[in-house]
């Protein structure tokens, strides 16, 4: 029951998408815009002592949109989710005979199916604009699913900032704080490299290692040890949140 | 006229008072350009070691950036409010009081440009902290008038979009010309450094000329050289997206 009522939301939730691209354009949108101007603008930084050997600054720079885009789709899962609590259809849903987690679950597993396309488009971006994916075809398949799995814990982030939030404008302020995050991993620039107090925070920020684990099959053969760690970074994360999100929907419907 | 002047004073202050009465929406906007400044300057800093590069650090450098960004989310944030508005149809209600239609966007307009102060004065205080160099008092006024333009201009940009489509939804997209008019600049670097196909689209983006006026204030004197193409931008670029705006509120609803 709770795998088809899942199913059927996290279809409702892409058709949705589908149905309205205007809204979908914007999570690659705004990665791909910085993608451009932080190569457009620092690609001189590669000659940096101590930057580490890269085809272009581009290579270096895709799996930054990749995770900045994903956590977008993050904060968007979290507006949808908002706008349903605000126009009732949440609590529409809550009255339904079906298990209350699939209410949740269906938008963020749309969100992970998304996320693999997020992650293809900045592969194809790359390719077009003269990026090399040094690991091959099994390279592009570990950055599917590190991507795939980050998407699916950012999405579940959105979700329970909307629960606890429980207005869109709420949601939509979180926005500019996703870069705060991003700013402090080694996302756009190489950890050795960035200044303090950045360069310890980046030591333990999960997206550092979820940036580094996409980033390190399309600028070198693959490293396993960077992989798997961007791996469990990312795996964490669902955990995590996931798991939060859960804790916030209970909260919203004993508050209902 | 008096009329006018009043609905225009009013939903500045509603906006102003959105500020206080729902900080969980208004504090990230105010945070959000310091946040870049700092981020930005963390992560990029050693750029400003790069042979061409027009400052002595990347902080004072990227300071404008942050200013110009802080104007552009205030404008985007009136722009989503007023989508806020007409989703819950409160703007409908507003609509059919007896005042005309650019009195009300006027008074929107304006509650961008005085609340893109707020997040700019935030930066500049912590800039400040961090050591980088205060302007003149004339770069100070010049800093505040293109802020306060930019600002202005990106809720006409905002008012259309939301007219428009109606939604919150459309948040995303109110946001994206703010982002791209600001970063397709010098942001990051001076002209020289940047690569041909940047720097031909920042030779024709006007937002370059804010943003360097604006910057000239940091990294050395005020000139007239670089003060009349930014001000000239914000004049050009209001009376464009002005006249689009208030086009849109004509036609909303009829």
């Amino acid at each position: 029951m709770m795998l088809v009522a899942t199913l059927a939301l996290a279809r409702r939730a892409l058709r949705g998408l589908l149905r309205r691209p205007q809204f979908v354009a914007p999570l690659v949108l705004f990665p791909t815009v910085f993608l451009a101007v932080n190569v457009g603008g620092l690609s001189r930084t590669t000659d940096l002592p101590g930057f580490p050997h890269v085809n272009g600054f581009l290579d270096f720079q895709l799996s930054a949109g990749i995770t900045q885009s994903l956590l977008l789709g993050g904060v968007s899962a979290g507006i949808a989710v908002a706008l349903e609590i605000e126009m009732g259809f949440f609590d529409r849903l809550a009255a339904a005979p079906i298990p209350r987690v699939s209410m949740i679950l269906g938008r963020i597993a749309a969100a992970s199916v998304i996320a693999i396309f997020q992650a293809l488009y900045f592969v194809v971006l790359g390719l077009i604009f003269g990026a090399q994916i040094e690991g091959g075809i099994l390279g592009l398949l570990i950055v599917l699913v590190i991507a795939s799995l980050a998407g699916t814990g950012f999405a579940a982030m959105g979700v329970m900032l909307a629960l606890l939030a429980k207005n869109a404008s709420t949601v939509q302020g979180i926005f500019p704080l996703v870069f705060v995050i991003l700013f402090v991993s080694s996302a756009f620039f190489p950890r050795a490299l960035l200044e303090e107090p950045a360069r310890t925070i980046a030591r333990f920020n999960p997206l550092s290692y979820i940036s580094d684990g996409m980033r390190d099959p399309i600028i070198s053969s693959i490293s396993w040890g960077t992989v798997l760690e961007g791996i469990a970074a990312a795996l964490g994360l669902v955990i995590v949140f996931v798991g939060l999100s859960v804790v916030a929907l209970r909260g919203r419907l004993r508050d209902a | 006229m008096r009329d006018s002047w009043l609905t225009i004073r009013a939903l500045t202050a509603r906006a102003m008072n959105e500020v206080l009465r729902v900080p969980g929406a208004a504090i990230p906007g105010i945070l959000a350009p310091t946040i870049f400044m700092l981020g930005l300057s963390s992560v990029f800093g050693e750029a400003a070691r790069l042979p061409g590069f027009t400052a002595d650090d990347f902080r004072t450098y990227i300071v404008p950036v942050g200013l110009l960004q802080g104007a552009a989310f205030a404008g985007a944030a009136t722009g989503v409010n007023m989508a806020r508005d007409i989703e819950r149809g409160w703007f409908d209600r507003l609509l059919l009081a007896p005042q005309p239609r650019g009195a009300v966007l006027a008074g929107l307009v304006s509650s961008a440009a005085f609340r893109s102060l707020l997040p700019g004065t935030f930066l500049v205080v912590v800039a400040l902290i961090l050591g980088v160099h205060l302007p003149s008092f004339l770069g100070i006024v010049l800093t505040v008038v293109l802020v306060m333009g930019l600002a202005a201009v990106m809720a006409c940009w905002g008012s259309v979009v939301a007219l428009r489509f109606r939604t919150q939804q459309a948040s995303p997209l109110i946001q994206i010309l703010g982002f791209i008019a600001v970063l397709f600049t010098t942001a990051y670097a001076p002209f020289a450094l940047l690569t041909p196909w940047l720097r031909a689209i920042a030779h024709i983006n006007p937002v370059t000329y804010v943003l360097e006026g604006i910057r000239q204030g940091f990294v050395g004197d005020v000139t007239w050289a670089d003060t009349w193409p930014a001000l000239l931008a914000v004049i050009g670029l209001l009376a464009l997206l002005g006249a689009w705006a208030v086009r849109s509120m004509r036609r909303f609803g009829t």
